[in-house]
C-alpha cells in the first residue's frame, strides 16, 4: 500500500530530569484506520499522548501531520492541526453548563446533539452543569464534543473504562464507523476484547520505545502481551478454590446482609460472604453497587435491612465502625483513598494510627516493620516512595490494598480495583486476592471487566436495577452468561448480547439493551 | 424558571435580605430618607469596586491581597496629579490611573504565571510594595480632585418626567457604579474570555485540555482586578477630594462580600451581582447597628456572625435542594 500516513511521529523522546519517560517512540496512523496504542503502565503511552496533544513538548522527535512537520505546543494547537483527544478524566469544566462548555471550545451545537443521541443518551439537557452529570455520561459527552468538530485524528484514552456495557457498546460502534468514514482513531485500551473487535493495527510501547507494530488478527493477543512485557507470560486463570477446599463444609458466614435498602438505589438485597472466599459483584454502571459498598464500608447509612458481622447485627455510622469490625474498603479511584502528597509509609500506616486512642507517639520501629513487610509482600515498586502521587497507578492501588493487609483487616471490599492498570499489575492483584482468601480472609470484589470474574471469584452476585437478581457459582460465569445476567436477563436465555452478539441478527440482544437503557 | 432559581437563587435571597434590612432601617429610624440612601451609595462605591476586583480573581481560582493597596496607590496618584491642576487635566488623569491599575494588575498576574510562586504570596508581597509606593507618592493625606469629578458622584440623577421624590432615590454614585461595572462585566460574561476565566477557576486541567490559554487568561483576570481597583481608588479620591496613602479596610471587606455574595473561594462559581448586593447588605447592617447605638466593637462581632450564618444557611438550602 502506498497510502501516506495521516499522522506520523518518529524518534519522540522526553526526559524528566535524568529519567527518560520516552526514548524512541514512533507511531504512524493511516487514514481511516483504528490504531491501538498499547503498553504496560509506565511504558510511556500517556507521555506520548500528551506530546501528540500538545499538553507537554518533546525533547526530540518529529511529528508529521499529512506529511507536514507540525510543532504542537498547546492543546489549542493540536485542535487546529485536526488532532482531538478524549482523555480518561473528562475535560468538561465542572462549574459550567454543557452549552458553555461547547462555546468554550467553539464546538457547533447541533452536530454535538446529534452525536449525543447517537451515543445512546436521548435526554440530555444542555443547561445541566457538568458537575451534576454522572461520570459515565460525561465521558460520552466528551467524545461527542470531539466528534462534533470532525477531527482528522481522534485520540481515545481508555474510552470505555468506567462505562456501563450498554454505553460502551454504542461508543465502540461509533468509533468503528469513524474509521469507515476516513478518519483515523488512536485507541488506547487495556481490554483485548475491544481491541480485537475494533482495531486494524496496534503499536506496542515498552520502556519508552516502540517495540512493534502488529496487524490485529486472531491469536495476536499472545504476541502483543509478549511485546508489552518483553517476556513470554502465560495468560493464567488464577485457580479458584481447589477441589479439596470445595469438599469442606461452608464456613460460618463472615458477613450476612439481609434485605438491605439504601434510598431508592438499592432494595431488598440479601447475601452472605464467607471467610476464605472471593465473591464477585457484577452490575452495569449505577445499578446500586456503589451504594452497596458504601453501606458495607460505613460511609452511608442504609435506610432498611440489617448487616450482620460474625453473626451479630451491626449499625455503622462512620467508616471507623466498619474498620473496627475488620471491614476495609478499597475504592476504584485511588485518589479517594490515598494522601497523595505523603509517603508510601505514612499512607500504609494511616489506618492504625487513625484511631483516637492511638494519637500519642508513634511506635516507629514497629510501624516500620509492619509497613516493610506489607511492601515486600505486595512487591510495591518504592523507588518513588517519598510521595505516593509519583507512583504509577498500579503501584498506588497496591498501596491502598497494602494498608489493609498491614492493618490485618478480615474483610476487604474492592471496588473495581484494576481500573486503568496494566496487565502485569492486574495479575498481581488477582493473585493477592486469591492469597487473602486462602488465608481465611473474605473479599467482596466489584469489577467492570467481566473477564476478571472467572479469574478471581468463587461466586458471583449480580445486581440489576438496585435488586440482587442472581447468585451463581463461578463455573457458570463465563462472559456471555455474566453479560446476560448484568442486563437482568434470566439465566436460561440463550442469545448472546453486547459486543459478543452477532450484529446482524439477535433481536433479543437489542431488546435487552433497550431494556437496560429504559431502567437508568 | 427552575433554572433561573437554581442559578440566581443566592442573589435573589440576598436581595430579599437587603429589602428586609431597608425595612428594618426605616423602623429603627423613621426619618431614613433619600439623602441617607445617597450617602449609603457613596459610602458603598469604593467597597463595591474593591469587591469587583476581588470577584474577578476569585472566580479565576486565585486571590488578590493587594486590592486595598492598589486602591491607595491609584488614589494618591490621582490626587497628587490633580492637585492644583486645571479641570481639563483630569480628563487625562482618569484614563492614566485606570491604565496604571490595569498594568499593575497584569504585573501581578505575570509574576504568578512566570515565577509560579503561589498567588497569595505574590499579591501579599505586592501589597507591601504598593503600600510603600503610595507613601512615596504622597507622604500624608493630601492632593486634590477636579470639581467635575467630585460632582460626578454627589447628588442625584434628574430624570425628566419623573417627580423629584423619585429622582431623589437615584443617587449619581449608584449610577456611576452600575455603569462602570456593566461596561466591563456584561461584555466579559458574554465572551470566550469570560468563559475562560470561569473555566480556569473551575478546573485548570480541564480548561487547559479544552484549549484555553490558561496563563494568558490568568494574567488578564488580574489585570481586570487592577482595573477595578483603580476605579475604586478614583472613587476614593472623588468622594473625599484628596488621596490617602494608608490603605483602607477594603481588602478584608472585599473577601467578606465575595463569600457572602455566593462566589466559591475555590473559583469557578458565582457572578458579580451577588458580591455587589452583599456589599450593600454589609454596609446597611453597619448603618443599622450604628443607628441602634451599639458599641462599634460589638458591631464587628455581629457582622462576622451574620456572614457565617448566611453562608451556612445558603449551604443548607443548596443541600436540601439537591436531595
Amino acid at each position: 500500500m502506498t497510502t501516506s500516513p495521516l499522522l506520523d511521529a518518529s524518534g519522540v523522546a522526553k526526559n524528566y530530569g535524568a529519567v527518560a519517560a520516552l526514548r524512541d517512540a514512533s507511531l504512524s496512523v493511516l487514514p481511516g484506520e483504528v490504531h491501538a496504542l498499547m503498553g504496560a503502565n509506565g511504558a510511556g503511552k500517556s507521555t506520548l499522548v500528551k506530546i501528540l496533544t500538545g499538553a507537554i513538548s518533546a525533547n526530540a522527535g518529529r511529528i508529521l501531520i499529512r506529511g507536514e512537520a507540525r510543532d504542537i505546543r498547546s492543546p489549542a494547537a493540536a485542535r487546529r492541526a485536526g488532532l482531538l483527544p478524549v482523555y480518561q478524566e473528562p475535560s468538561l469544566i465542572p462549574d459550567l453548563d454543557v452549552l458553555s462548555n461547547l462555546r468554550l471550545t467553539g464546538t457547533p451545537v447541533e452536530p454535538f446533539r446529534a452525536w449525543v443521541r447517537e451515543l445512546g443518551i436521548p435526554d440530555l439537557d444542555l443547561r445541566d452543569t457538568a458537575r451534576d452529570i454522572p461520570l459515565a455520561v460525561l465521558r460520552v459527552l466528551d467524545l461527542a464534543r470531539a466528534l462534533a468538530v470532525e477531527p482528522d485524528v481522534l485520540l481515545l484514552d481508555e474510552m470505555t473504562a468506567a462505562l456501563p456495557a450498554n454505553l460502551a457498546e454504542k461508543v465502540l460502534e461509533v468509533v468503528r464507523r469513524q474509521g469507515d468514514a476516513g478518519r483515523s482513531v488512536i485507541f488506547i485500551s487495556h481490554r483485548f476484547v475491544e481491541i480485537a473487535a475494533l482495531c486494524d493495527r496496534a503499536t506496542v510501547l515498552r520502556d519508552g520505545a516502540t517495540v512493534g507494530v502488529v496487524d490485529i488478527e486472531p491469536g495476536v493477543e499472545e504476541k502483543i502481551v509478549e511485546l508489552m512485557l518483553g517476556t513470554r507470560i502465560v495468560k493464567t486463570h488464577v485457580a479458584a478454590r481447589s477441589v479439596a477446599d470445595k469438599a469442606r463444609p461452608p464456613a460460618r458466614p463472615r458477613i450476612t446482609v439481609k434485605n438491605l435498602r439504601v434510598g431508592t438505589k438499592l432494595s431488598d438485597v440479601s447475601f452472605d460472604l464467607a471467610d476464605g472466599e472471593v465473591a464477585g459483584v457484577v452490575a452495569l454502571e449505577g445499578q446500586g453497587q456503589d451504594e452497596l459498598f458504601a453501606a458495607l464500608a460505613g460511609s452511608i447509612k442504609p435506610s432498611g435491612g440489617t448487616i450482620e458481622v460474625d453473626g451479630s447485627p451491626v449499625k455503622f455510622t462512620h467508616p471507623i465502625d466498619a474498620i473496627r469490625s475488620g471491614i476495609a474498603y478499597v475504592p476504584g479511584d485511588r485518589s479517594e483513598a490515598l494522601a497523595m502528597q505523603r509517603s508510601v509509609r505514612e499512607n500504609i500506616a494511616l489506618p492504625f494510627s487513625a484511631a483516637l486512642r492511638n494519637w500519642g507517639p508513634i511506635h516507629m520501629r514497629k510501624e516500620r516493620a509492619t509497613v516493610a513487610s506489607a511492601i515486600e509482600r505486595l512487591q510495591i515498586d518504592t523507588r518513588a516512595q517519598g510521595e505516593v502521587q509519583r507512583l504509577s497507578g498500579g503501584n498506588q492501588q497496591k498501596v491502598t490494598i497494602a494498608r489493609w493487609i498491614a492493618a490485618d483487616a478480615r474483610t476487604i471490599l474492592c471496588f473495581d480495583p484494576t481500573r486503568g492498570i496494566d496487565v502485569g499489575t492486574k495479575q498481581e492483584i488477582y493473585h493477592l486476592m486469591r492469597e487473602l482468601a486462602g488465608n481465611g480472609k473474605s473479599v467482596l470484589f466489584y469489577t467492570s471487566e467481566l473477564e476478571e470474574v472467572q479469574r478471581v471469584c468463587d461466586r458471583v452476585i449480580v445486581i440489576f436495577g438496585g435488586r440482587l437478581v442472581d447468585i451463581f457459582p463461578v463455573e457458570e460465569a463465563d462472559e456471555p452468561a455474566l453479560m446476560r445476567a448484568a442486563y437482568g436477563l434470566p439465566r436460561g436465555a440463550k442469545a448472546d448480547v453486547g459486543i459478543l452478539a452477532d450484529p446482524h441478527s439477535s433481536t433479543q440482544a437489542s431488546n435487552a439493551s433497550d431494556a437496560a437503557e429504559a431502567t437508568p | 424558571m427552575n433554572h433561573f432559581l437554581r442559578r440566581q437563587g443566592w442573589v435573589t435571597g440576598l436581595f430579599a435580605l437587603l429589602i428586609v434590612l431597608f425595612i428594618a432601617t426605616k423602623i429603627i429610624q423613621p426619618g431614613y430618607g433619600s439623602g441617607d440612601f445617597g450617602s449609603l451609595a457613596r459610602a458603598v462605591l469604593p467597597y463595591a469596586f474593591a469587591v469587583a476586583a476581588q470577584t474577578v480573581v476569585v472566580i479565576a481560582g486565585g486571590i488578590d491581597l493587594s486590592v486595598a493597596a492598589m486602591m491607595a496607590l491609584t488614589s494618591v496618584t490621582a490626587a497628587s496629579m490633580m492637585a492644583g491642576a486645571s479641570e481639563e487635566y483630569a480628563l487625562f488623569v482618569v484614563p492614566f490611573v485606570l491604565a496604571m491599575g490595569f498594568v499593575l494588575g497584569a504585573f501581578n498576574g505575570l509574576l504568578i504565571v512566570v515565577t509560579r510562586v503561589p498567588d497569595i504570596v505574590v499579591t501579599l508581597a505586592m501589597l507591601f510594595v504598593l503600600q510603600g509606593a503610595a507613601l512615596l507618592v504622597l507622604g500624608a493625606p493630601g492632593g486634590g480632585a477636579a470639581e467635575w469629578l467630585k460632582a460626578l458622584i454627589s447628588g442625584t440623577v434628574p430624570i425628566p418626567g419623573l417627580p423629584a421624590a423619585i429622582d431623589a432615590w437615584l443617587p449619581k454614585a449608584l449610577l456611576v457604579l452600575i455603569v462602570c461595572l456593566c461596561v466591563i462585566w456584561i461584555p466579559l460574561r458574554r465572551s470566550r474570555l469570560g468563559l475562560s476565566i470561569y473555566a480556569i477557576g473551575s478546573s485548570e486541567l480541564a480548561a487547559f485540555r479544552s484549549g484555553v490559554p490558561v496563563a494568558r487568561t490568568r494574567v488578564i483576570a488580574y489585570a481586570l482586578s487592577g482595573l477595578f481597583a483603580a476605579m475604586g481608588g478614583l472613587a476614593l479620591t472623588m468622594s473625599t477630594g484628596i488621596g490617602a496613602p494608608i490603605p483602607g479596610p477594603y481588602l478584608l471587606a472585599s473577601v467578606a462580600a465575595v463569600v457572602l455574595g455566593g462566589v466559591a473561594l475555590g473559583g469557578g462559581k458565582g457572578g458579580l451581582l451577588g458580591p455587589i448586593v452583599a456589599v450593600f447588605v454589609l454596609r446597611l447592617v453597619r448603618t443599622d447597628l450604628t443607628l441602634l447605638a451599639i458599641d462599634p466593637n460589638v458591631t464587628a462581632i455581629i457582622e462576622g456572625a451574620i456572614m457565617v450564618a448566611v453562608v451556612m444557611f445558603g449551604a443548607f438550602i443548596t443541600m436540601r435542594g439537591r436531595q
